[in-house]
């Protein structure tokens, strides 16, 4: 690589981390959570379609075993968790006024972890009020 | 300006669009719909543990016809981002960078997410016995 295209200084390389000083975290997490996404959503989609017409019953009885708990509760962290890392490059790319960006990114972080705990809370009450 | 020879990223305005270009933004924009099918997600859950009152109303707006198309178009939406996300983590890996394995990829991507999004409705409307 030769000085003109490497945009870091000596001090950066050694260290390794980039100017949000997290270094690689935030693109790792991205796939990660991408390749934890791609069986949890097949599983997700195949059982909502094998639900259609079920009652609400059926539903709280399907939830509320502890692998399906279980599934659910990944489900909705890898989700919500990749969500909010994507919509934050999008804000970060997108929105250049520097008070617009931090309010907008904040009320991402805050939806998500307000959506993200309400879902798994949801999950946790029918797995203890129907065991 | 010394960094001449870096690359450009591509002027919008007198860009032609292309099958990879347009697929790109089409996962950013996906991906915006999923975070925002995400309420659907919380809802659907929240409402199946507030008891049967809550969900029969959850249910009643899903399966109306507006609740019908917008679950259509995030279907198609979350197949489109499984498909090409799993297409990035191959980039990721370092497979497919030649023009045309990119555009091979990519109507592969766009032929999948179909024929899943279709496979899955005609499952689900099977499930119902046609109604």
């Amino acid at each position: 690589m030769n000085d003109q295209s490497n945009l870091r200084s000596p001090l950066g390389r050694v260290r390794g981390l980039g100017s949000a000083k997290d270094g690689t975290h935030h693109w790792w997490a991205q796939r990660l959570t991408a390749l934890a996404l791609i069986p949890l959503t097949i599983w997700f989609v195949g059982a909502v379609v094998s639900l259609i017409g079920a009652d609400h019953a059926a539903v709280a009885a399907w939830i509320a075993s502890p692998v399906v708990a279980g599934l659910l509760i990944l489900l909705i962290v890898a989700t919500f968790y990749h969500a909010a890392l994507g919509l934050q490059v999008v804000i970060e790319d997108y929105v250049h006024g520097e008070g617009a960006k931090i309010a907008l990114l904040l009320f991402v972080k805050a939806l998500t972890i307000v959506l993200s705990l309400s879902a798994v809370l949801s999950v946790l009450t029918l797995l203890f009020t129907r065991a | 300006m010394i960094s001449s020879n870096r690359p450009l990223s591509p002027h919008l305005q007198v860009y032609r669009p292309q099958i990879t270009s347009t697929l790109s933004i089409l996962h950013r924009l996906t991906g915006i719909a999923l975070a925002a099918g995400t309420l659907l997600l919380t809802y659907w859950l929240v409402a199946a543990a507030s008891g049967p009152e809550a969900f029969a109303t959850a249910q009643g707006l899903i399966g109306s016809f507006i609740g019908r198309l917008l679950l259509f178009g995030w279907s198609i939406a979350l197949f489109y981002h499984l498909c090409n996300g799993i297409r990035h983590l191959v980039w990721d890996a370092g497979y497919g960078f030649e023009i045309e394995a990119a555009t091979r990829s990519g109507w592969m991507v766009v032929g999948a997410s179909v024929v899943l999004t279709l496979a899955t409705w005609a499952l689900g409307y099977a499930m119902m016995g046609g109604a």
